[in-house]
């Protein structure tokens, strides 16, 4: 149950996040714990707590996870959350992990969607596989 | 779960208090809050609260220094208690690695307390589990009460009702003033970040 990552799974991590993500223009990007724990942060948190953010996307997904099994869903792969000026996007990473992407009304959503896709596979082995 | 970071040597610890509903778990976060300075504390973040009830969970970061070299982070969440929540009870249950259970010393809550603590060993079974290896630590919340004409139910009926079997270190409090707060907060974190380091040492 519990994680231990070494600084070289650390790194890949951010390396992942930034060439994948920063790069194609998201301002910031964290790979949480569905417990809540923030395990990497890499771009722009200048006001943003990230703390909070981290414990509150377990939470949110957690309740959604609840919800697709009202409809018979075992639980929802990603999440999109629409503001004026900043969106978030979550997707699921393996069964423990969320990916939680934050992204201007100037990045389309199909780009982070691929993106995110891509990061995901890479980050599951990193992570000790789909578990 | 905890987590591990060995770029930084640090690791995150989950604390929840659980217990029946308005005996004083919002309380107690609260008061760590407001006592502690903001090199230690973080943003205290509390979810739809209707009147003072805690629909979703309450959760407070902290930093509480070093042990052995290791930076310890720990998330405390508070659950809501009412019986109807239970769903969300588990949401915030998981991945738990420590347990503080605030029960209400008021008299009129004894059934309460003992449904709730049930209710807690049931939730963890379905975690896989078992409360009696989990770190659990018991406060006797509202202690202040003694002496005014409220009725109260004594620290050996409690521990009676409640501790009989678990044999948990347990403390009296006061989370409206402090009484017992930090004393509560220091066992449950020695006692989870010891028992997260021996499930690391065995793997
Ligand atoms: N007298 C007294 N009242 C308390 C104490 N702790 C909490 N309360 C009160 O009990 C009520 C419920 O407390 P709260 O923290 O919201 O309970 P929760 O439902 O467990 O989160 C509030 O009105 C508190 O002010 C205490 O130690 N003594
Ligand atoms: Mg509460």
């Amino acid at each position: 149950m519990d994680l231990v990552l070494s600084k070289e799974a650390i790194d890949n991590i951010i390396n992942v996040l930034d060439e994948d993500l920063l790069r194609g223009g998201a301002d910031c990007v964290l790979l949480v714990d569905r417990s809540g724990n923030l395990i990497v942060n890499r771009g722009d948190p200048a006001n943003l707590d990230v703390v909070a953010l981290a414990a509150l996307s377990a939470a949110n997904f957690g309740a959604t996870a609840e919800i697709a099994k009202l409809i018979g869903e075992d639980d929802f792969a990603l999440l999109f959350h629409k503001g004026k000026n900043e969106n978030i996007h979550f997707t699921k990473v393996g069964k423990g992990f969320i990916l939680i992407t934050l992204f201007g009304k100037e990045v389309s959503l199909g780009l982070i969607r691929l993106n995110t896709a891509k990061v995901t596979e890479t980050l599951i082995p990193i992570l000790g596989g789909e578990q | 779960m905890s987590f591990i970071d060995l770029s930084k040597n640090e690791v995150q610890c989950k604390i929840v208090y659980y217990g029946p509903g308005r005996g004083g778990k919002t309380t107690n976060l609260l008061y760590l809050h407001q006592a502690m300075t903001e090199a230690v504390r973080g943003k205290m973040v509390t979810i739809d609260t209707k009147g003072d009830r805690t629909l979703f969970f309450d959760f407070l970061p902290l930093a509480l220094g070093k042990i052995q070299g290791l930076s310890i982070k720990i998330q405390l969440y508070t659950v809501p208690g009412q019986v109807m929540y239970n769903a969300t009870r588990k949401l915030v249950l998981k991945g738990v690695d420590g347990i503080v259970f605030v029960a209400d010393s008021l008299k009129v809550q004894k059934e309460k307390n003992v449904e709730s603590l049930e209710n807690l060993r049931q939730n963890l079974a379905e975690d896989n589990l078992d409360i009696k290896e989990v770190p659990l630590v018991l406060q006797f919340n509202k202690r202040d009460l003694g002496g005014s004409n409220i009725p109260i139910l004594t620290v050996e009926e409690m521990e009676e009702d409640m501790n009989s079997e678990l044999q948990v270190p347990w403390f009296s409090g006061s989370a409206l003033k402090g009484d017992g707060v930090f004393e509560t907060l220091r066992e449950i974190s020695k006692r989870t970040v010891k028992y997260v380091s021996r499930k690391l040492l065995s793997r």
